[in-house]
């Protein structure tokens, strides 16, 4: 009886799991990244080409207030290079902070000054606070994206989509001034409907425009940049950014099921071996 | 069973600490010689990994609190910083993060056992009871901890909870500043939530100990409901329950490391990876999945004060339940009645469950419009889960109390090792038994 009802459970539980997406935005396209799966591990050259989209283009808005230039020489990192095994010493992540000014003060003589950043600096931020963000944007904070890709519901996914979904708006459909329309944001675009109330068009509205272009970009491996190339890249820079330590936790957890597994086994084993002559 | 003891210590330094600290006496009557009943199942060995649940949430707990923040302005960002920067941290965090919803998924199966078979009924209503007040603080102690980290969710679900209390008429406003430590949850709250988060596992330790004492005074239950009558009907804790425990744990261990180690943000909610901002309210507050059952029955109840009532009174009953079944049977295995009950009672408490996580007024049939009751039309999850909690208080205060009076009960074997004898593993060689159900 028991056992029927955990099946049953089981059954409910898996039903139960997409009930918590809401909205009515379309559902966000599948991209085969290469993190994916128990044994997926990072395109490093997907990261780098990720990491210049964001330094080209959403650097000029968005802050990563939890990376610093170090981060990215990590194991696993974008440029992460077995010589250095100490990020701080590897000489492209030292030439990239060196391109970037941060904040600091003189301790000579205690003024605020700017200084070319060194690889333990965190990422600078492109506004000097959130009220100057939003002055910047029409009133719109730009959110931080350190940890986007984990904060959105679809993750790289539904960033990919996002960055390119941004359409026409349909016939009825009356965008408000300095917004956009996209048919992936999860929003509530019913205000500016004029259709029929029950089959709003898709999406939302969101006050940053469409940012990729073909060409946008120019990656130094020769990849074709195109836009869709460019989301892709960039969004799983997000989730490398968002879960850095991804890799590492996959084979860690390789090893502790493996180890499970025969432990399990053993045990039994032993349970069998204890229990022979008794009934139960 | 507290009886004679067997314990034989020897002579030179145990004698010596028997005679005056009888420590290894009570070790090994409490865990070796303790006699269990020779038919336990694997339902049964959801105490054990309950113990394993709550000592890794203590030391992975102890080790994050070495490197957490409890401060508005810093939480969120030290949370990374564990996940980032500290050795192992990302381990430490999905670990214990995890952790919670295993501990859960293992009480509730621990106490769906116990409703089985009967496990509340004399003499182990005080064992039950205990168990209730466990997993009472078990949910304050959830709660305070999915507030830590200063998420989205984190934030405005503490904001919905503690205005829980505000509900109650007179006295609601003060506690409610009282336990928030202001007229809003800021700073001040995060800072108590922190405290008794790290204080009250410890009572939960303490009131397992109570749990584990009572449960040794009166003995296991076991899936006939009988009591034990001879020592044929027992076996010795070691080897035979520690092994079998040992086993269900690791098999346990598999499903939690499974989560931890590559679907470590699946049970949680993607809003709590945005820092808490009191002036933006997610379009949808969720509690964690093991309150959605509650959630939905709070929300139930169209009055907000007596939504409340029927929340709390959804844990309160459960006190209540040794006095509330009339059934001399223990066990539901003798009680076909009651199964048939009891499973819709299981499948009430999933449909809440999915419930609590829907938008009230969401249909449950999309594209069919019926009538409206109480401002709610019939086909939406407001109603489904009014149907639900209704038959949830049914369960307990009409079905349990008459079921006993009015069910005529299958026969119950005269001791546990008479059917555990007709076991295919107890019969000579050769002679076939009837497959019977394992444990």
């Amino acid at each position: 009886m028991l056992r029927k009802l955990t099946l049953i459970a089981a059954a409910l539980t898996l039903v139960a799991g997409p009930a918590l997406a809401a909205g009515t935005a379309k559902h966000p396209y599948d991209i085969a990244f290469s993190f994916e799966g128990p044994f997926g591990k990072f395109d490093q050259g997907q990261l780098q080409r990720g990491y210049k989209v964001y330094r080209e283009v959403c650097a000029a808005c968005h802050s990563m207030k939890l990376l610093s230039f170090r981060n990215l020489g990590d194991k696993g990192g974008p440029f992460y290079d077995a010589k250095y095994k100490n990020p701080n010493d590897n000489p492209y992540v030292k030439a990239l902070a060196a391109e970037l000014e941060v904040p600091d003060i003189d301790t000579e003589t205690g003024d605020a000054v700017t200084r070319p950043a060194l690889p333990a600096d965190r990422f600078p931020s492109p506004y000097k606070n959130d009220y100057a963000a939003r002055a910047g944007n029409g009133g719109a904070l730009p959110p931080d994206l350190s940890v986007i890709a984990k904060g959105r519901e679809g993750g790289p996914e539904y960033l990919a989509s996002y960055l390119l979904g941004y359409e026409a708006p349909p016939k009825g459909l009356t965008v408000p001034t300095g917004q956009y329309y996209n048919t992936y944001f999860p929003g509530d675009v019913s205000a500016g409907w004029a259709g029929d109330k029950h089959t709003p068009p898709p999406g939302g509205f969101v006050a940053m425009g469409p940012q990729l272009e073909d060409d946008k970009v120019t990656f130094d491996d020769g990849t074709k940049s195109t836009a869709r190339q460019q989301a892709e890249d960039v969004a799983a820079f997000m989730m490398w950014a968002a879960e850095p330590k991804m890799e590492e936790r996959k084979e860690a957890g390789f090893a502790v099921i493996i180890y499970l597994v025969l432990f399990a086994g053993l045990l039994y084993a032993s349970y069998r071996r204890v229990w022979r002559n008794e009934s139960h | 069973m507290s009886g004679h003891s067997t314990y034989e210590p020897k002579p030179g330094f145990s004698r010596w600490l028997d005679q005056r600290l009888p420590i290894t006496r009570l070790v090994w009557d409490s865990f070796v010689d303790y006699p269990t009943p020779r038919n336990l199942n694997y339902w049964y060995t959801f105490g054990g990994i309950l113990s394993l649940c709550l000592g890794i949430q203590i030391v992975s707990g102890i080790v994050l609190s070495m490197h957490y923040t409890a401060s508005a302005g810093e939480a969120f960002a030290s949370v990374e910083h564990i996940m980032r920067d500290v050795n192992y941290g990302w381990l430490l965090r999905y670990t214990h993060a995890n952790g919670a919803s295993m501990f859960f998924i293992a009480v509730y199966l621990h106490m769906f056992r116990g409703l089985y078979y009967g496990s509340y009924k004399p003499p182990r209503e005080v064992l039950w009871i205990l168990g209730c007040v466990i997993y009472l603080l078990m949910m304050a102690t959830a709660f305070m901890g999915y507030v830590l980290p200063w998420g989205q969710m984190s934030f405005h679900g503490a904001v919905v909870i503690t205005n829980i209390i505000g509900a109650i008429p007179v006295v609601g406003g003060p506690i409610l500043t009282w336990l928030q430590g202001g007229f809003a949850v800021d700073n001040a709250t995060l800072n108590r939530f922190f405290s008794l988060h790290y204080l009250l596992p410890f009572m939960i330790a303490g009131v397992v100990v109570l749990h584990v004492w009572a449960l040794h005074v009166v003995g296991q239950n076991n899936p006939t409901g009988i009591d034990p009558k001879s020592k044929a009907d027992t076996l010795p804790f070691t080897p035979y329950a520690t092994v079998k425990d040992g086993f269900a744990m690791s098999v346990f261990l598999i499903l939690f490391a499974v989560f931890v180690f590559y679907m470590p943000n699946a049970l949680g909610h993607a809003d709590n990876y945005i820092e808490a901002n009191p002036l933006v309210t997610p379009a949808h507050i969720v509690p964690e999945w093991y309150f959605l059952p509650f959630y939905a029955i709070l929300r139930a109840v169209p009055d907000k004060v007596m939504g409340v009532v029927a929340m709390f009174g959804a844990i309160g009953v459960l006190f209540a339940l040794p006095w509330l079944d009339t059934s001399k049977v223990r066990s539901m295995r003798y009680r076909p009645m009651a199964k048939l009950y009891f499973v819709i009672l299981v499948v009430a408490c999933i449909i809440l469950g999915f419930c609590g996580a829907k938008l009230p007024d969401d249909q449950v049939i999309p594209g069919l419009e019926t009538f409206k009751i109480l401002e709610s039309d019939l086909n939406s999850f407001v109603w489904l889960s009014r149907l639900a909690t209704l038959y949830y208080f049914a369960y307990f205060l009409v079905v349990m109390p008459l079921l006993g009076l009015l069910e005529t009960p299958l026969e119950t074997p005269e001791t546990i090792a008479s059917p555990a004898l007709s076991h295919p593993a107890a019969m000579p060689a050769g002679a076939m038994a009837a497959p019977e159900k394992k444990g």
